[in-house]
């Protein structure tokens, strides 16, 4: 199991089961014979070996006490190094990049485990290393493009040399460790998966020019030195600590060169028209632009906002960030400083406000982020209900539902102004209330949009709905040649489409006609469930209306 | 007071019952002080006693005992954690007996042992064990640290030929799925489960589950809670990874649009019957069957209510109405323009039927034809009885009645018009009789049954007859006497049978929604299987002229297919459903019974199991 684990060999659906299987088609894991054999051929079976050898002779040294044997074997343990299997299932680094995502994680969700029991401590501490390297990486190139507060943890999507690369990371609590779980598949698993993910980020980082194991900036480490050298009195441990403050840059080989804006040369491609270039200048623009989306931005969190996620977000977006000293170690400014622009607030009022910033909710960032522009701070402020958190892996195709924030964040990106007050005073109440006045409006006409769309979806639907009691029930034959003059012309028409379509579905082959139902059933699913969600939505946006007008 | 404890070293509890403690010398009991001191005297002793703090009870005695200054003093140093001797001195100066310093002198004046100056035989053992056991690589040396760093470039020479076949056949794992919106901490109000939809999500298998969480919703990221099933979702991910079996699937990417084949419009293939024209009401039961004289002005349709009628197809009009005595199974004019004369099978016997309409010279000329029949000399055996009709039936038009054993299913006239075919219900080999008209004479063309027959046609041109069994249709030749063919129609029942007018096609209805068209030039087996109706089709019928065949069903629709054959035999033929005519009401399930188009017009007769006969122009 655990050789499988290591090498990547998974079982086969066979294309004739009963074949296989002798005739049953009982439900059986097939395994290519290939495989099998490959597996065997394996050095590092003999290594396995070795260690269990060592594990035997270990536990009579115990039995029979005889400590100097257990010295010498414990001296002798037998090692082994699962780098030649990393290369031989990625011969090249992008494969390893494609298959990264178990592997981040398994090691953010293995770097959280507490130190005791389920697994050593040298894979949690390796784990966690391993984890904070990548996420250094990812802030020094800026890679990082998409976020997602889900129920389960976070997501984030960051795209590495081409490659998309999507992590989740759980939320900081203590795991309540299930039961039903076997802590040594996943201890295998995530045996593989450090090696692979070290050795992906000593490439990662060399790619970078930056030094691996990473080392924090000179001049950063000397500010940081004095202030907190004193409390850290292990080095290596600090190191780590300061490596997981995520708010130094990282120290480079070469010295960084602030010439890094070179212009892109220009490949034209062959093949290839001005209309194409242009789309892809402007792409890669809005690509630049989407990386300094914080630039020179000061950010400061409170202490009740997880730090962690925060700091590496805003890092990446070239965001300047600090939190207060006592919370964690690497805190470059202080609550006071003058300079601070946004602090990050997750409590209901803020007593002790500072003119000059703004204080808002930390789905602000995250909201941000995702629309790739730094979002109206108004809804987002302390205590406010905020507006709902999209997911920004959804992309939605031609008749799904969108959702009405959706619809307004993709009108925003385009450019249009959605008529939200972005320069409001947060004390005058009045503009409050005319604001208010104006969300209102804009609700309605947004509202006004949906019953269009809805009553087109309504014309689609009965359309359907007489496709289908024409394809079961009677055909208009009753209607005499007086009343058919009367009816219009493109109706007829259509019904006549409908008809000869019905016809000539008749014609269709037996396995076609089949899996043309099937698609058809498909799409009339989507569709009822998108409708299904636009009509709680309208039931919703009434039922919190009325509220409205009560409480007026 | 001297009171000695005379019980020994033994548990105090033994004597907490008795008033005393222990026996002294002269047996008498020893007792213990009187103690009847409740709280409150307890109380007022504590408070007034001033040595009370001083005072022990010994347990011993069970007697109490006030502690003297020096006893206090001791329980202080004690409790102090020092020595219980007042005079005791812990930190007395050290006193170095032992010099560090080393002396010229030995301490003892014992002369050196003899092994100090030889060396050891044990430890030269041992060493010669050791070393033994080094030569024979029991014992390994020491493996040297390797200081290689642990992660360095691996990739550092991408090497194009280790990419092996391996990896070419790899299926990498699909990755996991991204979130949605459901499952954003503050997803939009519309993604939240309602009460009963939280309930059957609950009531829902795990494994059948769209979502594997109810979507939730919270004001602020503070109030996140850890998600209890974060090490499952890993570890399934895991097992996944490693224990699913994977293949490559094609998905299918077609636009349902293209999987519907391109057919010729049927607008294009006009004329064909589109709407209903006329009703033909009258039947009060089933109308089993139809039958249209060769001109095309005349209908004929038997009923199960015990009558054929007779009507003009203009104007739906009743012209006349014969009561046959017996539920009608088929009806069926002959072909012959020149011969008035329609064949009904009555339960076991055939009547010949003059209806006496249209042209008077016309009937006449059929009766004098039926009357010139000579008996022959000699009487030959047959199969059947050739009986004249009597005078009452003769004047509601009935010739002839040709008695059959057991009951007529079918009677089908040869296209000249002299000759007919009977189908009788049986199992013998006496199922179809061929009838002569002009020499009144029977016979039966079969030795030996091959199955239930169903349907029997007469080929229009050419002397082939097919008769069809449940699954099979035989093709003989009359003039040669053989089977020439044996169709297989991949069906369980067939029903019906018609053929096309040119006579190389054939079609076939049966009980199991299917219509099958044969090309006798082709194969044995069907060109085409249709499966347009939903339900049994119980008739199918040819245009003589135009490309039209038709079906009814039970589902009480009639389905209109252009057929086009082509003279050119390299040509298939081009089979276009056309029409979809509706209007039968179904009655006991039963829908459309027979089907029949009009010999010139594009028209199309059906007869429902509600009673009425419609024309569907």
């Amino acid at each position: 199991r655990r050789l499988c684990i290591l090498k990547g060999i998974y079982p086969h659906e066979p294309k004739h089961k009963k074949k296989v299987n002798k005739g049953s088609t009982a439900a059986r894991t097939f395994y290519l014979l290939k495989d099998i054999k490959f597996l065997l051929h394996e050095p590092i079976v003999n290594k396995f070996r070795e260690y269990k050898v060592f594990v035997r002779k270990l536990r009579k040294a115990y039995g029979k006490s005889e400590w100097s044997t257990v010295d010498r074997l414990k001296n002798n343990k037998p090692t082994y190094k699962l780098d030649h299997i990393v290369k031989e299932r990625y011969p090249t680094f992008i494969d390893a990049l494609r298959d990264l995502d178990d592997a981040l994680s398994m090691c953010f969700l293995f770097s959280t485990f507490p130190r005791t029991g389920k697994c050593h401590v040298q894979t949690i501490q390796l784990c966690r290393r391993l984890a904070m390297e990548f996420l250094n990486y990812i802030i020094a190139s800026r890679s990082l493009r998409k976020v997602f507060l889900s129920i389960k943890g976070i997501y984030y999507q960051a795209e590495v040399l081409g490659q998309p690369v999507t992590w989740i990371t759980p939320y900081t609590f203590a795991h309540d460790h299930p039961t039903d779980v076997d802590y040594r598949v996943m201890a295998t698993f995530t045996e593989f998966y450090t090696t692979l993910l070290g050795f992906v980020n000593f490439r990662l980082y060399h790619s970078l020019n930056l030094l691996y194991p990473p080392k924090i900036d000179g001049q950063a480490d000397v500010e940081l030195k004095p202030a907190e050298g004193k409390e850290y009195a292990m080095d290596s441990e600090s190191y780590l600590e300061k490596l997981s403050a995520l708010s130094a840059s990282l120290a480079r080989v070469v010295a960084p060169t602030h010439e890094d804006e070179v212009e892109m040369d220009e490949f034209p491609v062959e093949g290839e028209t001005a209309e194409q270039m242009d789309a892809r200048k402007k792409e890669q623009d809005a690509l630049e632009k989407h990386k300094k989306l914080f630039e020179g931005l000061r950010f400061f969190l409170n202490r009740e906002v997880p730090r962690e996620p925060l700091a590496f977000i805003i890092r990446c977006f070239g965001g300047q960030v600090s939190w207060d000293k006592s919370l964690c170690i690497g805190a470059t400014y202080d609550v006071s400083n003058p300079s601070i622009t946004h602090q990050i607030v997750d409590r209901p009022r803020v007593e002790q406000q500072v003119v000059g910033r703004y204080y808002l909710q930390p789905q602000w960032v995250f909201d941000s982020v995702n629309a790739k522009l730094c979002l109206p701070v108004a809804d987002y402020f302390p205590g406010v209900l905020l507006p709902p958190h999209l997911s920004p892996f959804v992309t939605e195709q031609e008749g799904d539902y969108v959702p009405p924030e959706k619809l307004k964040l993709l009108a925003m990106q385009r450019g249009e102004n959605p008529g939200d007050g972005r320069l409001r005073d947060e004390e005058s109440e009045e503009e409050d209330e005319e604001e208010e006045d104006d969300n209102d409006k804009e609700e309605e006409e947004e509202e006004e949009e949906e019953d269009e769309s809805e009553k087109e979806e309504e014309m689609k639907l009965k359309k359907m709905e007489e496709q289908k009691t024409q394809s079961n029930k009677a055909l208009p034959v009753k209607v005499t040649a007086g009343k058919l003059r009367l009816e219009d012309r493109q109706r007829l028409e259509q019904e006549q489409q409908s008809e000869e379509k019905r016809l000539a579905i008749m014609m269709m082959k037996k396995r076609e006609k089949y899996l043309y139902k099937k698609i058809m059933f498909g799409k009339k699913r989507k569709v009822r469930e998108a409708n299904k969600l636009a009509a709680k939505r309208k039931a919703h946006d009434t039922a919190v209306k009325e509220e409205k007008k009560k409480s007026k | 007071q001297d009171i000695r404890n005379t019980v020994g070293n033994i548990p105090m509890e033994w004597y907490q019952d008795f008033p005393h403690i222990g026996y002294n010398l002269e047996g008498k009991r020893i007792y213990k002080p009187i103690r009847n001191k409740d709280e409150l005297d307890m109380f007022l002793e504590k408070m007034e006693n001033p040595d009370y703090w001083r005072t022990v009870q010994d347990k011993m005695t069970g007697a109490d005992i006030k502690l003297t200054d020096e006893q206090v003093d001791l329980v202080h140093r004690l409790q102090k954690g020092q020595f219980g001797d007042v005079h005791f001195n812990p930190y007395e100066p050290a006193v170095d007996f032992f010099t560090h310093e080393v002396m010229i002198h030995p301490v003892t004046n014992r002369p050196a042992d003899k092994r100090s100056f030889i060396p050891s035989l044990i430890e030269k053992e041992k060493v010669s064990k050791l070393v033994h056991a080094i030569k024979m690589g029991w014992i390994k040396p020491r493996k040297p640290k390797d200081d290689t760093p642990t992660y360095y470039d691996l990739w550092a020479h991408e090497d194009p030929n280790s990419i092996l076949g391996r990896h070419k056949m790899h299926v990498p794992a699909p990755k996991m799925k991204l979130p949605g919106h459901e499952e954003s901490y503050n997803p939009p109000p519309e993604y939240l489960l309602s009460e009963e939809e939280k309930l059957a999500w609950e009531q829902q298998e795990p494994a059948e589950r769209k979502l594997n969480f109810v979507p939730q919703q919270y004001r602020c990221l503070r109030a996140v809670p850890a998600y209890s099933r974060f090490i499952h979702e890993r570890f399934e991910r895991c097992l996944d990874l490693y224990l699913c079996p994977r293949q490559r699937k094609m998905r299918v990417n077609v636009d349902p649009e293209d999987l519907i084949p391109k057919l010729p419009k049927p607008r294009d293939l006009q004329p064909f019957p589109t709407t209903q024209a006329l009703v033909y009401r009258g039947h009060t039961s089933l109308v089993r069957c139809l039958s249209i004289s060769p001109s095309g002005q005349w209908l004929v349709s038997g009923s199960d209510d015990c009558t054929v009628r007779f009507w003009e197809v203009c104007t739906a009009r009743c012209m006349k109405t014969l009561p046959v005595g017996g539920v009608v199974k088929s009806v069926a004019w002959n072909p012959n323009p020149t011969i008035c004369l329609v064949a009904i099978c009555v339960e076991q016997s055939v009547l010949l039927v003059n209806p006496c309409l249209g042209d008077k010279l016309l009937y006449g000329a059929t009766d004098q034809l039926l009357e010139s029949y000579v008996a022959p000399e000699e009487e030959r055996v047959q199969p059947v009885q050739w009986v004249m009709a009597t005078m009452e039936e003769h004047s509601k038009g009935v010739r002839l009645v040709i008695q059959h054993s057991k009951a007529v299913k079918q009677v089908t006239w040869h296209g000249k018009g002299d000759y007919f075919a009977s189908v009788v219900s049986d199992n013998s080999n006496m199922q179809v009789l061929i009838h002569q008209t002009s020499k009144r004479w029977s016979q039966n063309p079969f030795r030996k049954s091959k199955g239930l027959v169903q349907c029997v046609l007469f080929h229009p041109i050419r002397p082939y007859f097919f008769v069809a069994t449940q699954r099979y249709v035989r093709v003989y030749n009359l003039l040669k006497q053989e089977l020439t063919k044996k169709l297989m129609t991949n069906c369980k029942w067939v029903s019906s049978m018609a053929i096309h007018p040119g006579g190389d096609n054939i079609i076939c209805g049966s009980y199991d929604s299917k219509l099958a068209w044969f090309d006798l030039d082709l194969s044995t087996r069907p060109y085409q299987l249709l499966r347009h109706h939903k339900k049994a089709l119980r008739s199918v019928a040819f245009h003589k002229h135009y490309p039209l065949f038709a079906s009814g069903s039970d589902d009480g629709t009639v389905i209109v297919c252009h057929g086009m054959v082509d003279n050119d035999l390299l040509q298939n033929p081009l089979l276009v459903p056309v029409k979809v005519l509706k209007g039968h009401v179904l009655t006991l399930d039963l829908g459309v019974l027979d089907v029949l188009f009009h010999p010139t017009q594009p028209w199309v007769f059906s007869s429902g199991a509600d009673g009425t006969v419609r024309l569907y122009t």
